[in-house]
């Protein structure tokens, strides 16, 4: 198990690697100038402005120095300073990252919750209206445009019914509270502050669905359908025999089993909508990740974008990492070697 | 005393295709103690009787009527919550597929513990874990201690059908249906599972239904046989008659389709022909398209049972007593 783990570690520094590799590959493929995007008109007239920002941010070296110069930062931790905020890009990305960390989770735990809850009903209400209805809203949460829904929703929740807040992480009138890790439900159940958790907690529940129905849509469908093939196993029948009533057949034998895949779909589900989150993060006004991704990408803003990569593809293998640990934990059939 | 009487037992299936007669018109009893098989080729009921039996067969697209009395109880007028008392505890029911038939994430231990824990409230966690230990001790399984943590996929096939057969002996079971428990086993856990069955039978006075289409292994385990052909009975007696005289032309093809050590040379020969498709039933006697004694009465009525004057049933022309008897025995 442990040397699974060193394993999978050793493969994150390799993907790494290539991601930064690759990034820094495409953005110079781009046919764009990140002088033009950073500078203002009057400034880019003058060619000693322009030599000067070329020299400080290493634009006039070799695009092969440029990458070597980059490695060696990255080794360091460095991750380059931002052209257009102008701090380390490592803070910048520290300083976004929770928001979008606790916007993915509020997603993933309606999507989970909601799915399998959803999937569960679907399978045991086969062919019935109920079943219908849900599957429906599924197929639309896989097939609906995310940014079409954002609005539809904050429109009909927000505006005309009033019942969620506007976009925003927290009530304008209120002040993000300093320290803490950042994660907002988190700091302020620690500190015991619960209007400011219910603040949160209302503010994350319109961009968390909407970021969270598309993977909801698909733990259903794969719940429903691994559902109805475990309740026609053979053990199923045993449990029967046993004189188990259906209720208990289903959460102590079906569904553990049917889990099992549904894990997969989960962890598909979860990197799904950390994609999903520049324009739910746009829409939604919401400080995170996504958004500096999005206004990175707007500017150019290379080592940005290079560290936004990064960071997505760390968070990608840690999901899958710890979606092989679940495997393990679940079904006892599971080796790691 | 009789444990089991089923009575006129019909049981159809209604698909788009048509009205499917699985099982027509069974009857049959089974005294407290005693083994009966019940034998016939696939699709000839067999599971479905068994599982009518064990209340496992409810849909909205199957009828059952007729009556079953089990120990004083109609169990086809039970509800559903009456029933469940009674499944898994004084009837319980192992399957063909050892293989598939436990639940891979739970440990052994805890599947053998569950009916105990369901029908014996009064029985704690740790009396329970200690029964089902010894349990795995009765069937025959070394340093159950260890076994009883470990998880299916961590045991052979005989094991997994000895942990079956603890589970469908972890209560008071009166009835022990075997559905093919041995079908899918090398020939000498085949052996091995018969002689546990066989023992715990005797220890515990309890009542078998093995059903098979292995005649072999009625011979081990049962007093009486029930031969079934398209959801019928067509030959009911005792064991050894069946082995000794054959009476159907049935159950003869299907003793002729067993290898024999004993006799040097004889031909096997498979009974020709298939089982008619269920929507598509011949008329008269359904077996009479695969029998060589069928004559023109047999294509167009259906015969009875009729009951020898040794107790024997035989649902075939040759033996109402009528003309047809000589012919029969002109063509032997
Ligand atoms: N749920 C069902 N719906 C419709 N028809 C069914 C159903 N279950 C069984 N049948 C039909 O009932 C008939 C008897 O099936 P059954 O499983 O009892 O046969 P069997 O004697 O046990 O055969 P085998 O030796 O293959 O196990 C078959 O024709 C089968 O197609
Ligand atoms: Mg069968």
């Amino acid at each position: 198990m442990l040397r699974f783990i060193a394993r999978r570690l050793l493969f994150l520094l390799f993907l790494l690697f290539g991601v930064a590799l690759f990034v820094f590959i495409l953005s110079h493929l781009v046919p764009s100038d990140p002088v033009a995007a950073n500078l203002s008109q009057s400034a880019l007239n003058n060619p000693e402005i322009v030599a000067a920002f070329k020299e400080k941010w290493g634009l006039d070296q070799s695009l092969f120095s440029q990458l070597l110069l980059y490695f060696q930062h990255l080794l360091t931790g460095d991750l380059g300073t931002s052209i257009r905020t102008g701090r380390p890009v490592f803070d910048d990305l520290m300083q976004f990252f929770p928001a979008t960390l606790e916007l993915s989770i509020v997603a993933m735990v309606i999507a989970l919750v909601l799915g399998i809850l959803f999937g569960t009903i679907s399978a045991i209400f086969r062919n019935k209206a109920i079943d219908h209805i849900i599957r429906t809203v599924s197929i639309s949460g896989v097939s609906i445009p995310s940014f079409w829904f954002a609005l539809i929703m904050l429109n009909i929740f927000s505006s005309v019914l009033g019942i969620t807040p506007g976009p925003g992480r927290i009530d304008t009138r209120t002040t993000t509270p300093e320290g803490g890790t950042g994660l907002l439900l988190l700091d302020s159940f620690i500190s015991g502050n619960f209007q400011l958790f219910s603040d949160v907690a209302m503010h994350l529940i319109l961009p968390g669905t909407v970021l969270g129905f598309f993977t909801m849509g698909l733990i259903a469908r794969q719940t429903r359908s691994n559902l109805l093939e475990v309740l026609s196993m053979d053990y199923v029948r045993t449990a029967r025999s046993k004189g188990l009533k259906e209720s208990a057949i289903i959460v102590k034998h079906a569904i553990s089993n049917a889990m099992i895949p549904v894990i997969t779909v989960a962890g598909i589900g979860f990197c799904n909508l950390l994609g999903g989150m520049v324009l739910v993060e746009n829409i939604f006004a919401w400080p995170g990740i996504g958004q500096y991704a999005y206004l990175s990408a707007v500017s150019l803003d290379f080592p940005a974008i290079c560290g936004v990569s990064l960071l997505i593809a760390f968070i990608y293998v840690v999901i899958n990492l710890l979606i092989d640990i679940l495997y393990g934990v679940i079904d006892p059939r599971v080796r790691y070697e | 005393m009789t444990l089991l009487k089923v009575e006129d037992l019909t049981i159809k299936f209604k698909s788009r295709q048509g009205v499917v007669k699985a099982v027509d018109n069974l009857n049959f009893e089974l005294a407290q103690g005693s083994s009966l098989g019940i034998v016939g080729e696939s699709g000839s009921g067999k599971s479905v009787t068994s599982l009518t039996i064990m209340g496992l067969l409810q849909n909205a697209n199957t009828e059952i009527t007729g009556n079953i009395d089990f120990d004083g109880l109609d169990l086809l007028k039970l509800s559903p919550n009456e029933m469940r008392k009674i499944r898994g505890n004084s009837i319980s029911m192992i399957f063909q597929e050892p293989m598939t038939s436990l639940n891979p994430l739970h440990t052994c231990g805890k599947q053998i513990m569950e009916p105990i824990l369901i029908h014996q409230k009064e029985v704690s966690k740790q009396e329970a874990k200690k029964h089902a230990i010894e349990l795995l001790r009765m069937v025959g399984i070394p340093s159950p201690e260890q076994r009883f943590h470990e998880y299916p996929h961590q045991m052979s096939g005989g094991m997994r059908q000895r942990i079956m057969i603890a589970i469908a002996l972890a209560c008071n079971t009166k009835l022990l249906i075997a559905d093919e428990p041995t079908t899918a086993l090398d020939v000498t856990i085949q052996a091995q599972i018969l002689d546990l069955m066989n023992s715990l039978k005797k220890k515990r006075d309890m009542s078998i239904i093995m059903i098979t289409h292995d005649l072999g292994v009625v011979k081990e385990m049962c007093e009486k046989v029930v031969v079934m052909y398209t959801g019928q009975i067509v030959e009911k007696s005792p064991t050894e008659l069946v082995f000794a005289d054959p009476l159907h032309p049935y159950t003869k093809g299907l003793l002729n389709a067993i290898p024999k050590i004993s006799n040097k040379v004889e031909r096997l020969e498979a009974i020709e022909g298939t089982v008619p498709d269920a929507l598509n039933m011949p008329s008269g006697c359904s077996f009479h398209p695969r029998c060589k004694y069928a004559t023109e009465k047999c294509t167009l009525e259906v015969p009875t049972l009729f009951q020898l004057e040794d107790g024997r049933e035989v649902k075939c022309f040759i033996y109402d007593g009528s003309e047809k008897g000589d012919d029969v025995n002109a063509a032997k």
